[in-house]
């Protein structure tokens, strides 16, 4: 890998030295991710958080508040099935707009290619406390040792009215399954992988849009009840499936791919 | 290091390509590195120091008289000192700072220590201020506290008979104008570095914590009961705030409008930045109007004491029943672990002291 980032910033060197007009091969390329969220097709953005407007699959009216999320390994795999994956990760955190947008730190030869990234951390990925900048991201992307540790894969929260009509906090909090209960603890890997289907990937520039919808969580297969599960869901093993269930059911899909040649 | 192979070819291919005309004509003095602490340096990211004010002895040496010097404000009775006192952790132990005419004013003062590693740079309670030397602007100016003008301040300082020597020193020339000020003493808080507590000792296998702290940790770790973690820090991140603004449900009817007086934006109303719970012992009184004489207070807030309000973080739990309703033992507990983050050898060390 070392090798290679050398090889490349050289091949930048001669370039801004020199004029080039050879006929090699094209030089591989790095792709560009944007991430954009909506609610059943409605996109949202910092203006819409806070505000009491979507409904959601159950029927409560409900806001967002926060939208923070963690993907990795986003990898190419072309026809003769090598892949590529720079092993990196990106946390989004949609009413700051910050990293929306995602470069994998990898260059791949244009071509067509399958891409699929990982939601959360798999369990070779999740290991508590090794990865400085998520310690120091909002007050620490941690999870507390005693679930089992490693790193939240999601925190979405916000208020809904309740079946008494009062406004209530919920905490949407995704993380590895876990049940404290047993002796010892019991984890499961809740992570996904989410596959967008196959990509070309340009000479000069490709982005990839990466859409989630929001009210999928609340959907599809599982009918979430705001009334019953708004708040501790961290420890519960049960919810934590339930959101497994309905992150990997179309909660995010493949967008606009602009390539250019 | 793959980000220091990069730089290091790009620097070469810059030498290469152009020819470096050197226009490094800033002065600099000696300088410094910050010493890391090796829980930070284990756990979070390095400390932000910006580009334009490198640490130097020279600077930080004129921060610190300066910081504790009343030269700074309109009638030489007011030192920054005297609202953040080393010994209260650099904050105030009245309730609401007196200016030098006697005003009062209606925020809490702030501690002061890892200021280095507020990644966001959002400063003051309402983080008005985007950067360390642009805080430092506020105090000299405002009318409640020093009362002074910045011309006015300039024309003390370099009617002085150290402090040209002083500057030209620091900065390569004795003509003083603010923005030194500001820059001086903002490298002097960044020294201000506060990584000793028990707690930090614990983590780094030096000292066990008793029982009761350890339980403490839990109560704070649990999303059933304190759950303090998700604005307060981990062990994994041992700033112990996320220097976030939030509205932890103090108050019905908000006054103060916090980060929404500042940003004009009704969702903001009442947000303050969680303050860290380092060095608690010394910091009293609590939050950003100090409201809270004592911990016990603080944690009875959080237990059953949260009202709602339009802006309430979500986080806050049974606000209908006012909280989470700690058992007596879980909030003692709770406390001897907020205990365990105090640090006295920050409030003693000789190189924070007149
Ligand atoms: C009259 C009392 C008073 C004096 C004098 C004073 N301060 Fe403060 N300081 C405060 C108060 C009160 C706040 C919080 C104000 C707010 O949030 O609106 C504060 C906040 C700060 C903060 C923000 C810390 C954070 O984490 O956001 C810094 C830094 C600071 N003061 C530095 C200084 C410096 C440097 C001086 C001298 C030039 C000074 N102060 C003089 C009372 C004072
Ligand atoms: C939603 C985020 C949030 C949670 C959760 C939270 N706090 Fe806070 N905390 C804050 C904010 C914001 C402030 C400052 C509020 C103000 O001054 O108006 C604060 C202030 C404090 C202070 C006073 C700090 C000072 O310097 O004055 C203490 C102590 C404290 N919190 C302890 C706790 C404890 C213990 C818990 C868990 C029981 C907890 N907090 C949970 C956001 C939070």
């Amino acid at each position: 890998m070392k090798k290679i980032a050398l090889l490349l910033c050289l091949s930048i060197a001669f370039m801004s030295c020199e004029s080039d007009d050879d006929n090699n091969p094209p030089d591989n390329v790095s792709v560009e991710f944007t991430f954009t969220h909506n609610w059943d097709g409605d996109n949202i953005t910092n203006a819409d958080f806070d505000q009491i407007q979507y409904t959601n699959e159950n029927g409560e009216q409900q806001s967002i508040s926060k939208l923070v999320y963690l993907i990795s390994d986003i990898t190419f795999t072309d026809s003769d099935g090598n892949s590529f994956d720079a092993g990196d990760y990106n946390l989004v955190d949609v009413r700051s707009n910050s990293n929306l947008d995602f470069t994998p730190d990898i260059q791949i030869p244009p071509g067509d290619y399958t891409v699929s990234f990982t939601f959360g951390f798999d369990d070779e990925d999740n290991e508590s406390g090794i990865y400085l900048d998520l310690n120091s991201a909002d007050g620490g992307w941690n999870v507390p040792e005693g679930l089992g540790g490693g790193y939240h894969y999601m925190r979405l929260e916000g208020m809904f009215i309740d079946n008494t009509s009062a406004e209530v906090g919920y905490q949407y909090h995704v993380i590895r399954a876990n049940d404290n209960s047993t002796n010892p603890i019991t984890l499961q890997d809740t992570s996904f992988e989410v596959n967008l289907g196959t990509i070309s990937v340009g000479t000069t520039s490709t982005n990839v849009e990466v859409q989630m919808n929001v009210a999928e969580w609340f959907k599809n297969p599982n009918t979430w009840d705001l009334n019953v599960l708004n708040s501790v869901l961290m420890p519960n093993f049960a919810a934590q499936i339930l959101m497994f269930e309905n992150g990997s059911n179309g909660v995010f899909d493949l967008g606009v791919v602009t390539t250019v040649d | 290091m793959r980000f220091g192979l990069l730089i290091g070819v790009l620097f070469f291919t810059m030498v290469s390509c152009f020819n470096d005309t050197d226009d490094n004509g800033g002065y600099t003095g000696t300088p410094v590195t910050l010493e890391v602490p090796q829980i930070f340096e284990q756990n979070i990211l390095p400390p932000v120091i910006p580009e334009d004010n490198p640490l130097t002895e020279e600077g930080i040496a004129l921060g610190k008289k300066l910081f504790f010097d009343p030269i700074l404000s309109a009638d030489n009775t007011q030192a920054c000192a005297d609202c953040h006192r080393p010994e209260n952790a650099f904050t105030d132990p009245r309730r609401f700072s007196f200016g030098i005419d006697g005003s009062i004013g209606t925020r809490n003062s702030m501690p002061l220590f890892n200021l280095a590693w507020n990644y966001n740079e959002r400063f003051f309670w309402d983080g008005r201020a985007l950067s360390l030397e642009e805080q430092i602007f506020d105090p000299v100016r405002n009318p409640i506290e020093m009362a002074n003008t910045w011309p006015n301040a300039e024309s003390s300082l370099q009617a002085n008979n150290e402090y040209p020597q002083l500057f030209e020193e620091a900065f390569g020339t004795s003509t003083i104008d603010s923005t030194m000020v500001t820059k001086a003493i903002a490298q002097f808080l960044r020294t201000l570095v506060s990584a000793n507590s028990k707690f930090d000792r614990y983590l780094l296998g030096q000292e066990e914590l008793t029982p009761s702290e350890l339980n403490g940790l839990d109560v704070f770790m649990d999303e059933a009961r304190g759950d303090c973690f998700h604005c307060h820090g981990n062990p994994n991140n041992p700033l112990w705030t996320d220097n976030i603004f939030h509205n932890n449900g103090m108050d019905e009817t908000i006054t103060d409008l916090g980060l929404g007086g500042f940003s004009g934006d009704p969702r903001e109303f009442g947000l303050f930045k969680s303050g860290s719970l380092r060095n608690l012992a010394y910091t009293a009184p609590y939050m950003h109007d100090g409201r809270f004489a004592t911990l016990d207070e603080v944690i009875d807030h959080y237990s059953e004491g949260l009202v709602f309000s339009e802006t309430i973080d979500p986080l806050m739990k049974n606000v209908a029943e006012g909280g989470a309703h700690l058992t007596e033992e879980d909030k003692a507990d709770l406390k001897a672990f907020l205990l365990s983050l105090s640090d006295p050898s920050f409030i003693n060390n000789p190189d924070f002291q007149e």
